[in-house]
């Protein structure tokens, strides 16, 4: 198996592989990530708030998006969206969004759920006097949050959020099931067009896992020097 | 027995004046300076009436009628589980109440059109646990509520921040993080906040319950200053000490009702309720 292993193949493939498909993977790691922070900080704000109804649609989005498998969103974005797109704009096809487009929509509304869970813990996490002192002072729900609340279960789940990134990291190479040329992608087709599986597969873990732990590692510095004097 | 009308219509008289001790001096600055407000000299600025609340099915206050007027300083005390915690903060909306009324300065707090921001920024608060926010320098503690609330500059809120950190004796920590500072450093730079924000009164929840013995003094000594310079002040505390200092009355609370409500000799010299009576004893026999 290992006896014409050929670190040619990989070589050649490197720019393909990195300029195509990591470009790809990051983009998408990173908007995804700020974009399922963003809308799930959202939904734990709507999660705690006081307000008929809205804690109950927050739990409901949380818990059917963490009760369906990630492939299946996936895909379900991609083959149905473009329908509903025509459905709702009355158009006379199907509302092309593109693959990217429709990646990115899917891991920002599935990770929201995700991101929301975490934020959640991070603001109960937070002393009720903080927020008792905000409204004190005469700052409103939005900029109580905003200057105190928010920036302090920020920090406090940081460690969290960046961990979860590169879960999602590492989900996003589910995107192959659309064809898309991501890092995995890019990698699978230079396989299947080289016939060079076990070199492409091999080399993919390896630079997965290589990224993924010094992330892990980078985490695990910052978490102590993020960490709020109390 | 029990009197929860106001206190007879004596005009409350100026609490620097009452004391042999005079008013701030020419040298410092008064820690104080009040905004503008409607009430004159002796009407009430907190006007209480016929409070009650309830957590669920279990009564918090009952029927509670006080009013403090400008320039009055005003003790709340009694036992833990008393309502006098609750009730300070039902003052402030901070706690909602679902019979009565309190007003301040004429703003009914619990009518839904009150702009309830705007009542607060003008109604100072300190904290049993300081609630510094700790992600904060405490300049940037002192200033947050000043620019956001009141729509003061950068430099404005800084330079008054800072001013009222010096009067705390505290200037030379203004780039520190609340973490850094002792508890009793932490509650001063509490009170210089909610001063920052010029209030009409200010309200003290138990400000020193959470401090070590050593550094509860430094903490009354800013509110008695700031009480002789005829800040309006409800305080609940323990501290009997503060409350013969400089109070001119004291309320006594005890299962959510107003047991007692009067003037400081009064209620020292000659407490009329017999649960007032033992409550002075316990808390004044060591």
């Amino acid at each position: 198996m290992f006896a014409d292993f050929d670190f040619k193949v990989i070589l050649n493939a490197l720019p393909y592989l990195f300029l195509d498909g990591m470009t790809f993977t990051l983009t998408l790691t990173a908007l995804a990530a700020v974009g399922g922070v963003v809308l799930g900080t959202l939904i734990a704000m709507m999660r705690l708030s006081g307000i008929p109804g809205l804690p109950q649609v927050a739990k409901i989005y949380v818990n059917f998006m963490r009760s369906l498998p990630l492939v299946l969103v996936i895909f379900w974005f991609y083959f149905l969206v473009p329908y509903i797109g025509q459905w709702l704009t009355g158009a006379e096809r199907p509302i092309q969004v593109g693959a990217f487009s429709s990646s990115l929509i899917t891991f920002t509304l599935f990770e929201a759920a995700y991101f929301s869970e975490i934020m959640r813990a991070g603001i109960q996490s937070i002393p009720k006097g903080q927020a008792a002192a905000a409204s004190a002072l005469g700052l409103t729900y939005w900029q109580s949050m905003g200057n105190v609340i928010l920036p302090q279960a920020f920090r406090n789940m940081l460690p969290v959020l960046l961990t979860q990134t590169i879960v999602l990291f590492q989900d996003t190479s589910l995107v192959y099931v659309l064809s898309i040329t991501d890092f995995l992608g890019a990698a699978s087709k230079v396989a299947q067009r080289d016939g060079r599986l076990v070199e492409m597969y091999l080399f993919a873990a390896v630079v997965y896992f290589t990224i993924c732990f010094i992330a892990s590692l980078l985490v695990r510095r910052l978490q102590r020097r993020v960490a709020i004097i109390r | 027995m029990t009197s929860s009308a106001m206190p007879p219509a004596a005009p409350a008289p100026n609490p620097a004046s009452s004391l042999e001790v005079p008013p701030t001096g020419p040298v410092t600055a008064p820690l104080a300076t009040p905004a503008a407000t409607q009430a004159a000299p002796g009407t009430p600025m907190i006007a209480i009436d016929n409070v009650s609340k309830w957590y669920g099915d279990f009564q918090v206050l009952t029927n509670c009628t006080t009013a403090t007027r400008k320039g009055e300083v005003v003790v709340v005390c009694g036992p833990s589980g008393s309502g006098k915690s609750t009730l300070i903060k039902c003052v402030n909306a901070l706690e909602p109440f679902q019979k009565g009324q309190i007003t301040v300065d004429g703003t009914q707090v619990a009518n839904r059109k009150t702009n309830l921001p705007k009542l607060r920024s003008r109604v100072g608060m300190v904290f049993q646990h300081f609630e510094l926010f700790p992600h904060l320098t405490i300049t940037d503690n002192l200033s947050l509520a000043q620019r956001k609330v009141l729509g003061r500059g950068k430099d404005e809120a800084v330079a008054k921040g800072l001013a009222l950190l010096e009067r705390v004796g505290l200037k030379a920590h203004a780039h520190k993080f609340p973490g850094q500072l002792s508890g009793g450093q932490q509650q001063r730079v509490a009170i210089a906040r909610a001063l920052a924000m010029n209030p009409i009164v200010m309200l003290f929840d138990e400000p020193t319950s959470a401090l070590d013995p050593e550094m509860v003094g430094e903490v009354l000594d800013v509110m008695v200053e700031l009480a002789r310079e005829g800040m309006t002040m409800m305080v609940v505390t323990h501290e009997m000490g503060f409350a013969r200092k400089v109070a001119n009355r004291v309320i006594f609370m005890d299962k959510g009702e107003i047991v007692e409500d009067a003037h400081k000799e009064d209620f020292f010299g000659s407490p009329r309720s017999e649960r007032a009576q033992q409550f002075l004893s316990r808390i004044l026999s060591h």
